[in-house]
């Protein structure tokens, strides 16, 4: 996206959230064996993700980031596939979407996004990468080895930390120190800031600007988008043992989904409705045809070329399957 | 005033110690492929703590050879990015101790992208990690951490112990698709050897052990620095008339099953030597997968002799630790001597 479009980032918006309820419906069903939701994440990870430029860029998500899937154009299916239990990762094609594999190490894929920034820059591809991670993500040592790496090398990444409040039942006061997230950059001396990660137009804008100036030599930003996990941590979460009613009802005044609407016509967002209502079916149906894989993958992909050694094994387990 | 060191080149046979075979093998990697990045703490001006890195910065630049900030899960994280950035990523950790703080990065990423990403992305990244005791150095500058990184689906593991085979072997585990640790001997740098590093570089297949000395009477299983005591047992028993074999194992994922097969078929006894703890060890793999196949022609159960259950110790008590003469001979004659009860 070149400018800011209320209209689109909202018909993302809402694909985002309908497809997150519809996983949640299925999880309950017994279709999907888990599901980390990202209801009221979505300004968040859609206003960031359409910032970027897709033919250059490239985004390190972990498990929660639906929205800035749905935002660059990623297979549905193939990425909610992970959460079927389908495969690790996700069965949608990393090099062509520009999203690295669902990651479920909190900060593990942070380093990542320094050294494909690197690579970037050496091949001067003006490419940025933006990396996902929360509040709790940002106690771990890589994210700390991962902001200062690139703040020596002054390289362009965007450093995305959706602070939901919570990480599973600690809140963010438990979990940073000195102040935010975002006040760490300091320490690092680049740029932080922190923006309301429920506007969608903000978020977009703020990010824009840090991926720009990454593209231009400018180097990393640390951004902070202050947001609310509306829903539990995952579907066998049980947030009313930590967390009080009144702040659910607080922020779900603030939804950023309903924000964006009310800023539009009833005709774009009747239209908006329909059109994620087509994708909810469409992802549906492609879940529950999606079948187990072939046995035979089990040995598949550890190495590009199987060893002596797993084929052998691989052999045993055939010549036992078919007895 | 820094010196220049980029080194001059040997144009044919040359006596060359293992660091500077490792050297030559880093340059040469350099030189035929530019997307080769070595990087790691103080490999730049420095040229490593032990200068296997010496120079290439002054030759390649700072963009292809450069000192990283000092976190090793850091070092370990970039490469996996730069891998994916179609790189080539030739990092090193300083010591094998401090592997520990990189293992989430090598077990939970390295080892696993290729496969998460159904074979889209390529992790063609070799781990040079200085390795093994007996250079009396503090604690955690000398580990032997093979039977860890072999235990990972998606690693492969090699040691060298020559600086011939360090030579190929570097080469080849850089042009390799999949990660590498790449294990150096420590005790090892300085041993040299004559060979022509302008040769162009030899199959050292992976999965492929080499018979380093021929003998009919028992077999000795070692790799990276436990070769070469190896061979000083084997010298004294010769003059006893008893011929040890000495198999380099050399690969250490895969672990090359057929040609333990071949050499203790012939010898019908075999010991194992290596210098990390017993406990689970690579002796204990290497042990197993002979009994399955040479059951039938074993004379004697195999002897494994080995470092203890442990933390590495400190100098005076590394001799004590590490796999004597001694104790190897003791093993050797406790084989030869086996009866069935
Ligand atoms: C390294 C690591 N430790 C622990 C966990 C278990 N765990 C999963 S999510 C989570 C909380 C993460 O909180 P935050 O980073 O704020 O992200 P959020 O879940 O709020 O999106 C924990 C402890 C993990 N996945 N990875």
């Amino acid at each position: 996206m070149e400018k800011a479009d209320l209209r689109e980032l909202h018909r993302l918006m809402l694909v985002a959230r309908r497809v997150d309820e519809e996983a949640i419906a299925l999880q309950r069903q017994g279709v999907l064996p888990g599901y980390a939701p990202m209801r009221g994440q979505e300004a968040a990870q859609v206003g960031s993700a359409a910032a970027l430029d897709l033919t250059r860029d490239f985004a390190f998500p972990n498990y929660r980031d639906l929205g800035a899937a749905t935002a660059m154009g990623v297979d549905l299916v193939g990425y909610l596939s992970t959460h079927l239990g389908t495969w690790h990762g996700g069965m949608y094609d990393p090099k062509a979407s520009r999203l690295a594999p669902v990651n479920a190490v909190v900060g593990g894929a942070v380093p990542h996004a320094v050294g494909w920034a690197m690579g970037a820059k050496l091949d001067d591809t003006g490419g940025v990468a933006i990396t996902y991670f929360g509040d709790g993500a940002s106690s771990q040592g890589d994210v700390h080895e991962a902001m200062n790496f690139a703040a020596v090398y002054r390289l362009p990444v965007v450093f995305f930390c959706q602070n939901n409040g919570w990480a599973i039942s600690v809140p963010t006061e438990r979990q940073v120190a000195g102040g935010s997230v975002a006040a760490r950059a300091a320490g690092y001396g680049i740029e932080g800031v922190r923006v309301d990660g429920n506007d969608v137009l903000a978020v977009f804008e703020t990010t824009r600007e840090a991926v720009l100036r990454g593209r231009d030599g400018g180097g990393p930003t640390v951004l902070e988008a202050m947001t609310y996990r509306m829903g539990p941590h995952s579907t066998s979460d049980d947030p009313g043992r930590y967390r009080t009613l009144e702040e659910e009802r607080a922020w779900a005044e603030r939804d950023p989904v309903a924000r964006a609407a009310r800023q539009l016509s009833a005709d774009d967002v009747a239209e908006a409705e329909a059109h994620a209502a087509d994708v909810v079916r469409q992802v549906r149906e492609g879940l529950v045809t999606v079948g187990d894989r072939p046995t035979e993958e089990l040995f598949s992909f550890v190495y590009r070329e199987p060893t002596k050694a797993l084929l052998d094994q691989q052999h045993a387990w055939k010549e036992a399957a078919d007895v | 005033m820094l010196e220049d060191r980029t080194g001059a080149e040997p144009r044919g046979n040359a006596e060359l110690s293992l660091q500077q075979a490792l050297n030559l093998a880093l340059r040469h990697a350099c030189e035929d492929d530019d997307r080769v990045l070595v990087f790691g703490e103080d490999v730049g001006r420095l040229g490593g703590v032990f200068r296997v890195t010496d120079g290439l910065q002054a030759k390649f630049g700072e963009q292809r050879v450069f000192d990283t900030p000092l976190a090793e899960s850091g070092i370990m994280g970039m490469a996996v990015g730069l891998a994916m950035a179609g790189w080539r990523p030739v990092p090193e950790i300083q010591f094998d101790g401090f592997a520990f703080p990189a293992i989430d990065q090598i077990v939970n990423q390295v080892a696993r992208l290729h496969y998460r990403s159904r074979g889209v992305l390529t992790m063609p990244i070799t781990l040079r990690l200085p390795s093994f005791g007996g250079i009396r150095a503090p604690e955690h500058h000398g580990e032997s951490l093979e039977s860890l990184f072999a235990h990972v689906p998606g690693l492969k593991v090699v040691s060298p112990s020559s600086p011939r085979e360090g030579y190929h072997l570097l080469r080849q585990s850089i042009a390799d698709p999949d990660p590498v640790i790449f294990m150096e001997p420590k005790p090892r740098y300085w041993h040299r050897e004559s060979f022509d590093p302008t040769q162009p570089v030899e199959a050292l297949p992976v999965g492929t052990s080499r018979v380093v000395r021929q003998g009919k009477h028992a077999t000795l299983v070692a790799w990276g620095a436990t070769v070469a005591r190896c061979l000083q047992v084997a010298e004294l028993a010769a003059e006893d008339g008893v011929e040890l074999e000495v198999l380099d194992l050399r690969w250490l994922k895969p672990v090359d099953a057929d040609g333990l097969a071949a050499s203790v078929g012939r010898t019908r006894r075999a010991v194992v030597v290596h210098e990390a703890p017993l406990t689970a060890g690579l002796g204990a793999e290497v042990s197993t997968l002979i009994t399955e196949r040479c059951f039938g022609e074993l004379r004697a159960p195999v002897q494994r002799v080995t470092g203890f259950d442990v933390p590495y110790p400190s100098g005076p008590l590394e001799d004590e630790y590490l796999p004597s003469i001694d104790r190897i001979l003791t093993a050797v004659q406790t084989t030869l001597e086996y009866r069935r009860g």
